[in-house]
């Protein structure tokens, strides 16, 4: 192999495993040592420039960073880094000093974005301070998208909500609600110089089986939270069925539980393992009492009298094959299940019967507008998606980078620059060494298991519909998860120049993730490791030759716990703990130090 | 040293051996040595060896005088005996537990210094009595503990850091031991633990001394240049004559050999030592050729490493004596004990 690139900032960001799966790329370790040295604020401030909502996303971000966390791979449970986003909200500080802000004088260009949820808004926040003029268009009486109308408020608490999306608004948007954009051409005709469509993917999908229209008691899960959210709907019968097991329908059957329901189950057509909703959601689900039946498969509304007394289900059996691949299954049985109402969870469309079909933006087959993966772009110059409205339904982290990238996309249009023509990411390193065993980090491996996070008991929660769930870390537990964390961002660097060959790093490591040996190629050097190295997704860091022998030092990053005893035992320092700080840019970071715009209070 | 100790999290891929134990559950204290030092990496290897042979951790004993590699037992197999003795009378300690206890498999870890300076009378009685142990040195040529004085094994012309180059004859520890009759010799180097883990593992199952000396830098007193125990110049001049793979009893011969290349030798437990002739003309069961082969490179300035001497027929120390196997300590009291009638009688012999 050749000698690893480490100048490439991709290489050590792949080895941040958190900050690598996050799609809006959050400097993970960095705001937890800053949680860990107390430092709220900082932590906060250090989420939000890439995320923009930590209080919401440390609520209820999908994390995906969470399966990609390296703890997981070398014990069971990766770090809790959502609950710990949380950590940094719930304790921070009055923060409004250190919130951009929008400066003293417009630059002259005018921005539409439509929709007020996470991925407009995420616009908003990255334009304004640039000293666009955003006007945001919002069909509703109020902010926030699916995060206020359907995430529940035992699950997201509006004022948190408020708080953050009131950070944006603040910078001189200009918002209009109860203002639907019913054609997109007659805004087009309008003098903006750039649009943004974020208008999320708003229809739930039916269910078209015998009976369906039949009864008032058979409802479209995100139509029907919706107007829960909005106080429209305020009870539900007895026995509830929800049809669909992904986190909409979690979401659905806990919310049945507070307006009356005392029956709630979840019917999933297929095994477990093959459900859509998160592990943590079914567990939230399952541990106030929801019952999930699996292998039904919906087949007819059953209504007597022209009321909905129950559903027929057909059961199915389905064969897996050895790579875990399930087949259509095939029907074994039928049973009828009794209920009084049924809510439908499986899944969401996008529409847009708003947008004209004849002003340059191409439609896909599923009648989704064909959108450029980078820049946001679509077919049409400078009109922008992002969000549910962009791909299909995803998350709200993935709306936040949606909107960055769209942002930086926007500024470089209304400039005139190209789109395309983008900055790249950059690296920063900095050595951690404080003296011969002192290292500016927490190296020392914790044995701590992953920390519970305290619930509300099952009898007092269902009390009020509001009444969040869980109630954040306590400080101990906070400080006890902040040590799980491996500091992947610690980077090791190795220097071949310096080394004598003297075994000491090898030996000392505790996942022997180092090895000196005759190079190779890939697939062969890896089987020649001092452990198995079979986790692909994982790179090897080969150094150049060695010296004193010509072998190479190599490095399998997959296990590697940062615990510094490498460099710790190296006669000669060829192995060094460096900070990895990955440069991600932002809008903000096209204009060049003349271009910053003035703000009031601040000097030049 | 570190201040952290090694993290007890590992690899979940780590190889087990026959009893269910990974490498891991085979470390000690973390070292306090100075980071490089060869004596850690010989550590590591001891450590590898001892989990290979599957060897159960209380049936194994750690028998050591002082100096830096004398330290080293307490870095690994923490469940085991031990003993750190005076400096340079390792050997009649371990003569002593071995003569109470033969079961148990005795590893003695020494330092230049400690066995050919101060306790070089020790060290080759320990010989001559073909007491049923393997015997590390760990051989740096310098005292590492006392700040880097020259030890017996210092090379004719080796430059310290500080002050003359050395003048005096070393002692190699392999040609004494070859002359005195050891069973087993051995040398190799802490930076190859390819070749040293199989000569450390024949060496623990030989019956008899097995001697395995090792060159292990000092990184901080001798790895400058000038010096001839050095990474660098170790590296330069280290030249294999016959490297071997051990093959514990019931086991299948797996590696592929060459033509005429692999020798496979039966040890008295059953498992097998299989010889890799890297120079074909080197006839290990012969001291005479053994001796001259090792004075001829010495003086062409050559590290001569691999298994250079084994002889599996002679007898050690408990069968020369004719001695019972059973430990004393498994022994009932009137077996240990013959009772005042009978030191009476044995006493009226002599009158
Ligand atoms: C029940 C449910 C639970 C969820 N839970 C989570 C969760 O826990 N974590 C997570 O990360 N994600 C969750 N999601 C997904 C997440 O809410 C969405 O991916 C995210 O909100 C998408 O943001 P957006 O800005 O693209 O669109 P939306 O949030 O959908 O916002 C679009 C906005 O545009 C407005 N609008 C639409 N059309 C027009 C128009 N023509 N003119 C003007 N305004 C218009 C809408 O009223 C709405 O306010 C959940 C989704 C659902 C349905
Ligand atoms: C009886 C006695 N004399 C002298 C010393 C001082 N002393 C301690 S270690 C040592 C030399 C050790 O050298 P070596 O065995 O080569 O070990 P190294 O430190 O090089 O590994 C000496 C002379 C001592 N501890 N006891
Ligand atoms: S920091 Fe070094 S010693 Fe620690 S796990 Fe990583 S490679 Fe191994
Ligand atoms: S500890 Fe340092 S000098 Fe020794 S092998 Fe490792 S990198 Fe090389
Ligand atoms: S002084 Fe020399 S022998 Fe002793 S620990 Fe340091 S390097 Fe090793
Ligand atoms: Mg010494």
């Amino acid at each position: 192999m050749k000698p690893t690139d480490t100048s490439n900032p991709d290489y050590f960001h792949k080895v941040v495993d958190c900050q690598r799966g996050c799609p809006a790329h959050t400097d993970v370790p960095a705001y937890i040592r800053m949680i860990a040295q107390g430092q709220f604020s900082d932590a906060y401030m250090e989420n939000r420039k890439s995320n923009v909502f930590p209080g919401i996303l440390g609520r209820v971000c999908d994390r995906p960073c969470e399966p990609a966390c390296r703890r997981g791979r070398v014990e069971e449970k990766p770090v809790a880094i959502c609950r710990l986003k949380r950590v940094a909200a719930d304790h921070r500080d009055d923060i409004t000093a250190r919130l951009p802000k929008a400066p003293d004088q417009s630059n002259g260009k005018k921005v539409a974005l439509i929709g007020a949820g996470c991925a407009s808004l995420t616009v908003a926040n990255d334009l304004a301070p640039l000293g666009y003029e955003v006007t945001i268009f919002e069909a509703l009486q109020t902010t926030g998208g699916l995060m206020r109308t359907n995430i529940p408020q035992f699950r997201l608490p509006p004022k948190v909500l408020d708080e953050e999306i009131g950070y944006i608004l603040d910078m001189n948007v200009d918002l209009k609600l109860n203002h639907s954009i019913d054609s997109l051409k007659g805004l087009l005709d309008e003098n903006f110089d750039a649009v943004f469509v974020g208008t999320g993917a708003p229809h739930g999908k039916n269910l078209e089986i015998p009976g369906r229209y039949d009864s008032e008691n058979i409802h479209i899960g995100i139509d029907w939270l919706e107007s829960v959210a909005f106080e429209h709907v305020k009870s539900i019968g007895k026995q509830v069925l929800i049809i669909g097991v992904g986190n909409t329908a979690m979401d659905c059957c806990r919310t049945s539980l507070r307006l009356g329901a005392e029956d709630v189950k979840v019917m999933a057509r297929k095994p477990r393992g093959y459900f859509k909703a998160s592990e943590w959601e079914l567990q939230d689900a399952e541990e106030e009492n929801v019952e999930i039946l699996i292998n039904h498969s919906p087949k007819e509304f059953l209504i007597e009298d022209g009321k909905l007394v129950g559903m027929k289900f057909e059961l199915m059996e389905y064969n897996i094959d050895e790579n875990g691949r399930i087949d259509r299954g095939t029907v074994s049985g039928e049973k009828i299940i009794p209920c009084d109402d049924v809510v439908l969870a499986i899944g969401q469309d996008n529409a847009f019967p708003w947008i004209e079909r004849d002003i340059g933006i191409e439609f896909n087959e599923w009648d989704c507008p064909i959108v450029d993966e980078t820049t946001m772009m679509c077919g049409r110059e400078g009109v922008f998606f992002g969000g549910d409205s962009a791909f299909g339904p995803k998350n709200i982290i993935w709306a936040v980078e949606h909107g960055h990238q769209a942002a930086i996309s926007m500024h470089r249009y209304c400039q005139g620059e190209s789109i395309s023509d983008r900055l790249p990411d950059g690296l920063n390193l900095a050595s951690q060494k404080m003296g011969m065993h002192e290292w500016s980090f927490s190296n020392d491996y914790d044995d701590a298991s992953r920390r519970l996070m305290p619930h509300v008991d099952l009898k007092e929660r269902f009390k009020q519909i509001d009444i969040e769930v869980e109630l954040g870390f306590t400080a101990e537990q906070a400080v006890q998860e902040v040590e799980r964390c491996l500091n992947c961002d610690i980077q090791t660097v190795f220097t071949a120049d310096l080394c004598i060959e003297c075994d000491a790093c090898m030996d000392i490591c505790p996942v022997n993730c180092l090895t000196i040996t005759e190079n190779g190629e890939e697939d062969e050097l890896r089987t020649r490791l001092r452990a198995p190295a079979e986790n692909l997704e994982q790179d090897l860091y080969v150094s150049a030759d060695l010296p004193q022998t010509g072998r190479v030092m190599v490095k399998d990053e997959d296990l590697c716990v940062h615990c510094s005893l490498c460099a710790e035992r190296c006669p000669t320092g060829a192995w060094d703990m460096q900070k990895s700080t990955i440069l991600i840019p932002y809008a903000k970071d096209e204009l060049s130090d003349e271009q910053v715009p003035l703000v009031a209070g601040s000097s030049a | 040293m570190s201040f952290i100790a090694k993290p007890k999290v590992s690899h979940p891929g780590m190889p087990k051996n026959k009893l269910g134990l990974t490498s891991r559950d085979y470390e000690g204290t973390v070292s306090t040595l100075c980071a490089g030092c060869g004596h850690d990496s010989v550590t590591a290897a001891i450590i590898q060896a001892v989990f290979e042979l599957g060897i159960e951790p209380h049936m194994l004993a750690k028998m050591s005088g002082i100096g830096c590699s004398s330290k080293t037992p307490a870095y690994f197999v923490s469940q085991s005996h031990g003993f750190n003795s005076v400096h340079g009378r390792m050997p009649s300690v371990t003569t002593g537990a071995n003569a109470a206890n033969s079961e148990l498999t005795y590893i003695g870890v020494s330092g230049d210094g400690d066995s050919l300076s101060i306790g070089v009378g020790q060290f080759v009685h320990a010989i001559r009595r073909n007491l049923n142990m393997c015997y590390v040195i760990e051989n740096n040529g310098v005292y590492g503990l006392t700040k880097g004085q020259f030890s017996a094994s210092a090379d004719i012309g080796s430059k310290p850091k500080k002050g003359e180059p050395n003048q005096q004859e070393p002692i190699d520890p392999v040609s004494t031991a070859l002359s005195l009759g050891a069973t087993y010799i051995a040398r190799s180097f802490s930076g190859d633990k390819e070749q040293l883990v199989p000569l450390l593992k024949g060496a623990l199952m030989h019956r008899g001394f097995a001697l395995v000396d090792i060159v292990s830098p000092c990184v901080t007193f001798n790895d400058h240049e000038g010096s001839t125990k050095s990474y660098a110049h170790t590296r330069q001049f280290y030249h294999h004559v016959i490297d071997i793979d051990y093959v514990p009893p019931a086991e299948e011969i797996k590696a592929a050999y060459g033509e005429g290349e692999a020798m496979p030798i039966e040890m008295h437990d059953g498992s097998t030592i299989v010889l890799r002739k890297v120079d074909k003309d080197y006839d290990l069961t012969s001291r005479a050729s053994a001796f001259k082969y090792l004075r001829e490179h010495f003086n062409a300035g050559e590290i001569t490493t691999g298994l250079l001497y084994l002889d599996e027929s002679r007898a050690e120390m408990h069968e020369l004596m004719g001695n019972i196997d059973t430990p004393l300590s498994h022994l009932p009291l009137d077996g240990l004990h013959p009772g005042s009638e009978e030191l009476k009688k044995l006493q009226n012999r002599y009158r």
